[in-house]
Formats: C-alpha cells, structure tokens, sequence
C-alpha cells in the first residue's frame, strides 16, 4: 500500500525525468509532503519558494506564463485558506498552467488537528470556474491523476491524503465528468470520493453481511462533474448516500444534491461526512470514529437511511 | 528586437505623448464614468517611458517570448496602461472608448485573456511582483535574456505578500527583475493629514515613518531613487537597471517620487481624485493644464 503522498512523488520523478518542464515548488513542507525525495533525484527541476503560500502561487504562475509546469506543493489547507486569492486571480482566472498538490488534506493529518483539517478545500474550489479537481482513491489512481494533470493544460488541484488506505480497484479507468461503478446493488446507491472511498468499500462490505445490497459509484473528479453526469448514474435509484472526507456542505454531498434538485423527482440524499464542525488532534481510528467516518459509522449511516420511510429526515 | 533599430524618441516627443496620455486618461474616465484617475497620472511618465524606449516589444508580436515582460500590479490603473498601449499601437486609441463596456478587450483591470500585450492579470493587489520574479526565474532557467519590470503602489505595499516576493526575489539574485514603485503619497483613503513631517499633500504618506528604501536595502536589493516625473532620469535610471541583468545578482528596485494626480490643477495631491469623474468645466481646465494646444498643434 503506498499512501499518496509517495505515489505522488514517484509519479513526479519519472515524469520529470523525461519532462524538464516539471517542477515542484515546495512551501517548506518537502519533508511532509515527500518532494524531498523529488528534490534530491532533480535539484533543478526544484526550487524552495519558503514559508510564503501566497508568493509561491504567484512565482507559479509567472513560471508557468513562459512554458513551464510547476507543482505548487505544500498542505491543501494553505493553499485554498491562505492562497485563495492569487490561486483564483493569478491561476483560475488566467487559465495558468499551474498545479496545486492539496497534501494532507481531510481529517487524518498526523494529529495536527483542526488548524491544519483541510475539510472546505472541495467546496471553495468545486465553485471557482475554471479549476479542475480531482480526489484519487489511492496510490495508484493519484499516479493516473499526476499523469493526467502533466498532459492537460490548465489549473488542477489533486487532493492527496496523507496516510494509506486500502487500495481500490478502479478498473484503471481516470476520466474527467465520471462516475466509476464499483458495486452493483440495489436498495441504496452510494458515491464516495477520494481515500474515503475505500472505507465505504469496506462499510458496503459490512452492509452485504447484514442483508442490505448498496450500489457502489466513486468519483476522482469532483469538477468537472456535470449534474448530467450524475443524474444518470442515479438512474431510478430513490435513496442516495454521499460519503466524503470533508464537510457535508459543498463538497461532494452538495454536487450530488444540487444535481439531484434539478430533476425534481422524489430521491433521499443522505449526506454523510464531517458536520457543521471544527475537528480535533487524535489518532485516525478515533477521528474516524468521532466524526462518523470509519466503515462502521458509515455502514450505520446507509442502513438507517435504507430503513427508514420516504419522506422523513437520516 | 525591432525597437533596436527605431532610432529612440527624443525626451521632448516623451514628454508630449505623456501630456496626451494624461488627457486620454481623464477624458476617457470622464466619459465612461469609470476608472482610477489619480495613479494613472502619477505613472504616466514612466509608462511612457517604458513602452517607448526601455522595454524591448513589438506591437506586431505581442507573444514574442524574447520581449521584456511588463507586469501593471497596481492593475486599478489599468486605463493609464491601454492608453499607452494605445498610443504605442497595440490597440486602435478609439478603442479605449470600449473602456470598462460589455464586450471590452479593456477590462476594468487588465485581463491577459482578453488583450493581446498584457503580461498579467492583476487587480487584487500585492500580486504582480511574484507573477513577475516567477518569469524571472524561469527566464534564467531557460537562459532568455530579457527584463521584467513590475510597477507597483506605495499603498499596495501594505500587502503582507509583497514582502513575500521581495524576500524571495533576492533569495534568488534576481538581477533581470527590476520593481518600480510610484511612490505618490497617497492610497485610497489612508490615514488624516496630521501636519507632521510625513504628511504628503492632502493625507498621511502610506510609509510615513518608515524608510522604504532601507527596507528594501535591507531585504538585500538595488535602490534607486528618481523623480517619477524626470523623463531623462528616467530613461537613465531604466537602461542601467536593466543592464544590470547578469551583473551582482540584486534585484532593482525603482523609488519614485511622483505627485498623485500629476499635471492637472485640480487632481494633484489629491486623495479624492483617486478616482472620480471630471465635469465638463473640469475637462476644460485640464484641457489648459496640460498644454493640450500645443501638444495637438505638433
Ligand atoms: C487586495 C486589494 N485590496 C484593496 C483593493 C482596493 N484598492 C484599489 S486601489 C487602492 C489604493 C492603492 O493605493 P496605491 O497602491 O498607493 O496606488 P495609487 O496611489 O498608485 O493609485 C485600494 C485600496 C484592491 N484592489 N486590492
Ligand atoms: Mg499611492
């Protein structure tokens, strides 16, 4: 299992090798995010912007105006609290050729606590025009996600986590405005994204063992993701579950609400994820537990909503 | 490369055309009933200065990747920089009528994606000095030759994040950025006129009390000092900054002095004149204050 972090640098390494317009620019955080293992294979293709987010937008997209594809990495939360304003101006309203690597983002930051629990990050940018996100399962779909970010031209923000999931098998399949199936069912339809996604492949593995048959669809990418896109996918389904590591108001819950209102047919959204909350400094298993996003919490989650009549609140 | 063969205007030429400038400035303002009157006059001289004898551009090939680059941070005066623009061919100067209406390639603050010749886009300030030390960068990286000049308020830089950017641009000797600062005493509303020795015309100076070229000689950069409004000092001032380029690894920064609201009677010194939109009586009387006769008689 690599966490995503160290796909996200291996990935960079061997693209950088036959690429000499990659480069990573770190905000001092290189031990964290693992761009010093970056920095010691390409000392040229690596420039320390220091303790300074919003001037290591700036150079990013100076950089980027003369050809260059720089990846601006340091923790999510800096970027979208501390940056926002030149990641919107100089980046999302030029249409620069700028990549943002979000590392640390969700809940499990090492214990860092709420200071650093980037849980607006895909609201903030699902509702900038312009900027593409997408939130990896794993290891190997970041590594698919940093290729993918190399050859499109235009902002991206990969949202990485910090610490290992189990690995999700996606069918290799990493497409902008798509929804990949990864269990068929037929009392609830499930969508999860990012490393959140595979502790509902674990919750839809408790569920099945308790009778309950949940469809399984994940998102890489958060935008572009049409409402189109997901009112298909919800197909006849009435009860829809959105998980996500990061809070329940604009992010992936939203999108899927939005989509869904627009088609005025009488469908549940269950929202789950991190509530109108600040969270805490504690271990991933209590954290998890705590804020309701360990397998057990979502599976009850889903099963109370499967049980529950039309029309009354989960 | 094409301006090294035009034979370089005389200052007389530079002067008049930052006369008409100032005169398309207020007239276009006036009439549109939008913009920033009082920095666009203030950077007048030295815009000139620029687009017509320091910076290497073509008109014809506003993507030339060899041109030197120009980066307006102060992006509120967005109309000072199309009228130059104007002036020097990138754009029609019936055009600047367009100025701030639906459609417009002129934005009320500039947009590259809009105007062929824009550098940057800017309008939020304190921005512009990173966009232009990352060109910096990646023009020593990619062994390219050329200058980028970024102009920037004394107010903007009350901004935390241009320090960020002065900071980093002598980190890394960033001898081919030159930052220039109009340094008009005034912002948009700033602090009451206390009478004090910091006071500059009709309200505090946004640095009084603070010595801005030490700072900057502190974070490690070249100052130069000039009179904003010294066309020949001027021209003097740019071509040594910019021959600076590969030298001592100091950035340059440009200190000029320059009166907010310049060379019309009623604006100078004025902070309420940051922007505003001039009466026909007003329009008449600028008209005279710029020697507007004799600039179109020639
Ligand atoms: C981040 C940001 N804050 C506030 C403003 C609003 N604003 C526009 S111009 C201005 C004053 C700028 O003063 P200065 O930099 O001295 O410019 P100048 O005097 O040359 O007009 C302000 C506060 C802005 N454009 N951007
Ligand atoms: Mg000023």
């Amino acid at each position: 299992m690599t966490s995503q972090r160290e796909a996200w640098v291996a990935e960079l390494i061997e693209l950088a090798g036959r690429d000499d317009r990659v480069l990573v620019l770190d905000g001092d955080l290189g031990t964290s995010t693992k761009a010093s293992d970056f920095a010691a294979i390409y000392p040229g293709q690596f420039l320390q912007m220091g303790i300074a987010e919003q001037n290591l937008v700036g150079i990013a997209a100076g950089m980027a105006s003369l050809g260059a594809v720089p990846w601006v990495a340091t923790f999510g939360v800096f970027l979208t609290q501390r940056a926002l304003d030149q990641v919107r101006m100089l980046v999302a309203q030029t249409g620069a050729n700028v990549k943002f690597a979000g590392h640390y983002t969700g809940l499990l930051n090492g214990g860092s606590g709420k200071t650093h629990q980037d849980i607006e990050d895909l609201a903030i940018l699902r509702a900038m025009p312009g900027m593409t996100v997408i939130v990896p399962a794993d290891g190997a779909e970041t590594r698919a996600a940093v290729r993918w970010a190399v050859e499109h031209t235009g902002p991206v923000y990969l949202r990485l986590a910090r610490d290992s999931e189990k690995e999700v098998d996606t069918g290799g399949v990493l497409q902008p405005d798509h929804l990949v199936e990864l269990r068929h069912g037929k009392d609830v339809t499930v969508i999860s994204t990012g490393v959140q996604t595979a502790r509902t492949v674990a919750a839809l593995d408790l569920l099945a063992d308790r009778g309950v048959s949940a469809r399984h669809l994940h998102a890489a990418f958060l935008k572009p993701l049409s409402e189109r896109t997901v009112v298909d996918a919800v197909g006849e389904a009435t009860e829809v579950v959105t998980v996500e590591e990061h809070s329940v108001r604009g992010g992936l819950g939203g999108l899927v609400a939005e989509a869904i209102a627009s088609i005025g047919r009488p469908i549940r959204v269950t929202r789950v994820g991190l509530a109108d909350t600040w969270s805490e400094s504690a271990p991933n298993d209590f954290l998890l537990d705590r804020y309701g996003l360990s397998p057990e919490r979502v599976a009850e989650r889903i099963q109370a909503a499967v049980g529950s009549p039309l029309g009354a609140a989960t | 490369m094409s301006t090294a063969t035009k034979a370089r205007p005389t200052d007389e030429e530079l002067v008049r055309l930052a006369q008409r400038g100032r005169w398309l400035v207020l007239s276009t303002v006036s009439r549109k009933k939008a913009g920033h009157i009082g920095g666009s006059l203030s950077a007048m001289d030295m815009l000139v200065t620029l687009y017509f004898d320091i910076l290497r551009r073509d008109p014809s090939r506003p993507d030339d990747p060899d041109r030197d680059r120009f980066i307006l941070s102060k992006g509120h005066n967005a109309i000072a920089l199309y009228t130059v623009m104007a002036l020097r061919g990138y754009l029609p100067v019936e055009e600047l009528d367009t100025f701030d209406q639906g459609d417009s390639r002129l934005q009320g603050h500039p947009d590259l994606l809009r105007l062929p010749g824009l550098d940057a886009s800017t309008g939020s300030l304190g921005q512009g000095l990173a966009v232009g030390a990352g060109m910096a960068l990646e023009a020593r990286r990619r062994g390219k030759d050329f200058t980028t000049f970024v102009m920037l308020g004394d107010g903007e830089h009350q901004e935390g994040m241009v320090w960020e950017s002065v900071a980093c641009a002598s980190r890394y000797r960033l001898d081919n950025l030159v930052a220039i600062i109009d340094r008009n005493g005034l912002q948009q509303y700033g602090w009451e006129h206390d009478g004090g020795p910091d006071s500059r015309f009709d309200r505090l100076d946004p640095w009084a009390g603070v010595d801005l070229c030490a700072v900057y000689r502190g974070f490690g950069w070249n100052v130069v000092e000039v009179d904003g409004h010294d066309i020949p000092a001027l021209r003097g001032v740019f071509s040594a900054a910019k021959e600076r380029r590969g030298s001592n690894g100091r950035p340059t920064v440009v200190m000029a002095t320059t009166n907010k609201g310049r060379g019309v009677s009623f604006t100078e010194g004025q902070y309420k004149w940051h922007n505003g939109v001039a009466t026909d009586e007003q329009l008449a009387q600028a008209h005279i204050d710029l020697g507007m006769d004799r600039v179109e008689a020639q």
